[in-house]
């Protein structure tokens, strides 16, 4: 493949990789994420590699390994195009069946669509499955589309077209104009506007300028990210880049899972192959905009995605966050200005580039626009992932995508933001998902995890789970928070094992007051938020507890 | 951020507990205090060695621009007109709380002691769990930073960190230094050492290894 010299040869390849597509092809798509991964959907993608073979079918029909399709609950899935038919929950022995009936046959086989669990309703289509139907799937919609290891796939679906826009047609400046006019904010926690960052690291002193990709998610419950990026590796890597030109950076950095080898590899190629394409490295489209990435692996704990800890690793320290009374979009990796910024705040660039402010600011809430990818996990009958425009009340989230909480029992409690979040009662629940009315509830929306809790849950004992894992994935290096959290996990355990004290929540709250305001980074300084939030909303649980008399989620037992 | 680089910078006025004092703007919070005679305790600054930010002890109360925060001394680098109070309510109840989580490791740790005097520190306040150290990181730090031969380390995180000596290094590098030893404000790392010591050589192998 000869690198692409212009705009318009990138419009050229575009049309050719279009015309050698034709729409009416049959297509099958077979969910390869991570969670199908794990219900062996290798064995699926190999029987219809076989079936496909046998049936001497290969010129006649697409077979593609996606990304992540979001509804884990019923993987695997494989969805036939162009009729877009959806099949959920399939084995290896359904196979045969899907190929000579539906591929071919252009029938529906009606024991492998999804049916309502109450209603027994079926949805044979993908876009009447309730879990899809009430999503609007902007940046993971093309996700069932596309090969992740395919550049043609990506630009096929409009790859790219933001990156030559910016760079033919755009000054860095109006780049940067239009990401502070759509009101970008950071998906990654902080809620944080992503053009005033990018705006600091364009205007800070120095030359060489970073820019990184946040893939660490580790949030406890939180798997939207790898979704995305395992599954559409481009789209990030296109917003990295227009990124990288709005600031006048020449050198990006991706930061991501050890654990996850499907999820780096998938990354490899891409840059590979952008490379390749002349998407990336010297000369960019002939713009004479250069750019490279190197891909860093993190060391394993939750602190290494704290952004002065994961630019501490990049630069191959321990990771340890470190005080920012300088910014790190001022002074990161190296004490040169940094700008980091999440899996999915990346993957907006391009369709904000490409759509514009207008039709961005267009979706969401006041000061929440576009869409959020959640993680729904915990006693609801549809996990996954999903997308969702902001201002979708967190009620409509868990039963019109979620289907609602197993076994007909009662919501409790959905806990957003992992060890760091909080949760809300059941009683809150037409709050709309938005960055500041979580906030203000003191459950701050996190990078999109939502544990969903029935009425068996102890709260109790949910508190004592996240500071376990806080005090084993802290860096330990600041006193408030590596003393403050053992001690409270200490006074929790005792809670929950029937051995609290009066006085152990007066205590609690003490703590929590130190540990948040001395710590040194956002870790410490929001290791007691849940715990708070569970003594503003679920107090009595604790007091229950301490009490000796049996809590009332102990007495249902 | 390396303090020493912006110590050329000019001259500005600050204001700590009331009195106005002379410092270099990049100086930090504690430095321009030490030069003041004003005291904020610390437990893991050592002034050879890079301001760490660890133990916490130095949190001082800050306005800039209207807005009071709570910040490490040692690490907060000056600004024209800042208004710095070492003192408060707020900064008390912290520096007690601190003494009180390191005295359940190090109770009888001379230095905590007289701390916890000052700040009315309960010493039995959390239950005990004696390991002596209070992971300020003197040692690995000066063992780094100035004798550059990292024969001392952290292991683990979080709750588990503690430090360790590399017995490859510590072998032919400890023996004729230990200089880290006194700087300890807990008197935990002579221990630790020997443990070490003898832990990894066996006493006679470990003599004819330092023999050689």
């Amino acid at each position: 493949m000869p690198r692409i010299n212009s705009a318009a040869e990138l419009e050229e390849l575009r049309k050719g990789v279009l015309s050698g597509r034709d729409p009416d092809k049959p297509s099958i798509a077979i969910c390869a994420g991570m969670d199908c991964f794990s219900l062996d959907n290798g064995r699926i993608i190999s029987a219809f590699e076989e079936e496909v073979s046998k049936k001497d079918l290969k010129t006649k029909v697409d077979l593609r390994a996606t990304g992540c399709h979001g509804y884990c609950e019923k993987g695997p899935m494989v969805v036939i195009y162009p009729e877009e038919i959806c099949y959920v929950v399939v084995t290896p022995e359904d196979v045969p069946e899907i190929v000579s009936q539906t591929v071919l046959g252009k029938k529906v086989i009606d024991r492998l669509i999804y049916a309502d669990p109450d209603t027994g309703e079926k949805a044979a289509h993908q876009s009447q499955v309730p879990f899809y139907k009430n999503q609007m799937r902007h940046i993971i919609g093309n996700n069932s589309k596309i090969d992740p290891k395919s550049i043609d796939d990506y630009l096929a679906v409009g790859g790219y077209s933001a990156l030559s826009k910016s760079l033919f047609e755009m000054s860095p400046e109006q780049v940067l104009e239009e990401i502070k006019k759509a009101n970008l904010r950071g998906r990654g926690g902080g809620g944080f506007p992503a053009g005033r960052k990018w705006e600091t690291a364009r205007n800070a002193p120095g030359k060489e300028k970073y820019v990184i990709v946040n893939a660490h998610e580790g949030e406890v419950g939180a798997f939207m990210d790898r979704a995305l990026f395992t599954g559409n590796p481009h789209s990030v890597l296109e917003g990295l880049i227009i990124g990288a030109y709005a600031i006048g950076s020449h050198q990006g950095f991706i930061y991501t899972r050890h654990d996850t080898p499907p999820l780096k590899n998938h990354i490899d190629i891409a840059l590979a192959k952008a490379e390749e394409y002349g998407l990336l490295g010297e000369n960019i489209l002939g713009s004479g905009f250069n750019f490279n990435v190197e891909v860093h692996l993190d060391i394993g704990i939750f602190v290494s995605g704290e952004s002065s800890a994961l630019m501490r690793s990049i630069e191959g320290n321990p990771p340890e966050p470190r005080p920012k009374y300088i910014r790190t979009s001022v002074s990161g990796i190296w004490g040169k200005p940094s700008d980091l910024n999440n899996v999915e705040t990346w993957a907006n660039v391009p369709l904000i580039i490409n759509k514009g402010s207008e039709w961005y600011t267009s979706t969401g809430t006041e000061g929440s626009k576009g869409t959020k990818l959640v993680s729904l996990s915990g006693n609801i009958i549809n996990s996954g992932v999903a997308e969702v425009p902001f201002g979708t009340s967190i009620r409509e989230i868990i039963y019109d995508i979620g289907g609602g909480i197993p076994n007909g029992k009662k919501l409790k409690a959905v806990h957003f933001g992992g060890p760091m979040g909080g949760s809300i009662p059941e009683s809150l629940i037409d709050t709309p998902l938005d960055f500041d009315e979580l906030a203000k509830l003191g459950a701050p929306i996190g990078a999109g995890s939502m544990l969903v809790l029935d009425e068996d849950t102890s709260m109790v004992d949910v508190i004592r789970y996240f500071l376990d894992f806080l005090s084993n994935e802290s860096c330990g290096k600041c006193v408030p928070c590596r003393e403050g959290i053992r001690q409270m996990l200490k006074i929790v355990t005792n809670i929950s094992d029937g051995k609290g004290r009066e006085g152990d929540i007066e205590l609690l709250e003490e703590i929590s007051e130190v540990t948040g305001a001395a710590s040194l980074c956002a870790l410490g300084k929001s290791a007691s938020d849940p715990l708070l939030s569970t003594l503003r909303y679920f107090r009595d649980e604790y007091e229950a507890n301490i009490a000796k008399v049996k809590s009332p989620a102990e007495k249902r037992e | 951020m390396i303090m020493g680089e912006h110590k050329k910078k000019s001259e500005i006025i600050v204001q700590i507990d009331g009195k106005e004092v002379k410092a270099s703007e990049g100086m930090t919070v504690l430095e321009a205090a030490q030069s003041a005679d004003i005291f904020i305790p610390t437990l893991c600054f050592h002034e050879k060695l890079e301001p760490y930010g660890g133990c916490r002890i130095c949190t001082v109360e800050v306005e800039v621009r209207g807005w009071t925060k709570l910040v490490a001394a040692c690490l907060y680098p000056l600004e024209q007109d800042l208004v710095v109070r070492t003192r408060s309510e707020k900064v008390d109840k912290i520096r007690k709380m601190i003494l009180e989580f390191l005295l359940a490791h190090a109770p009888n740790s001379p230095q905590l002691l007289e701390l916890a005097q000052e700040y009315g520190a309960d010493k039995d306040r959390f239950e005990k769990e004696s390991s002596f150290c209070i992971v300020c990181g003197i040692c690995v730090r000066y063992c780094a930073e100035v004798k550059k031969k990292n024969a001392v380390g952290f292991v683990d995180c979080g709750a588990r960190r503690e430090i360790s000596f590399i017995p490859e290094i510590a072998l032919t590098e400890c023996i004729d230094c230990k200089e880290c030893f006194p700087l300890c404000p807990t008197s935990y790392l002579q221990a630790a050492f020997v443990l070490t010591e003898s832990q990894a050589f066996p006493e006679d192998s470990s003599q004819t290894a330092l023999m050689k």
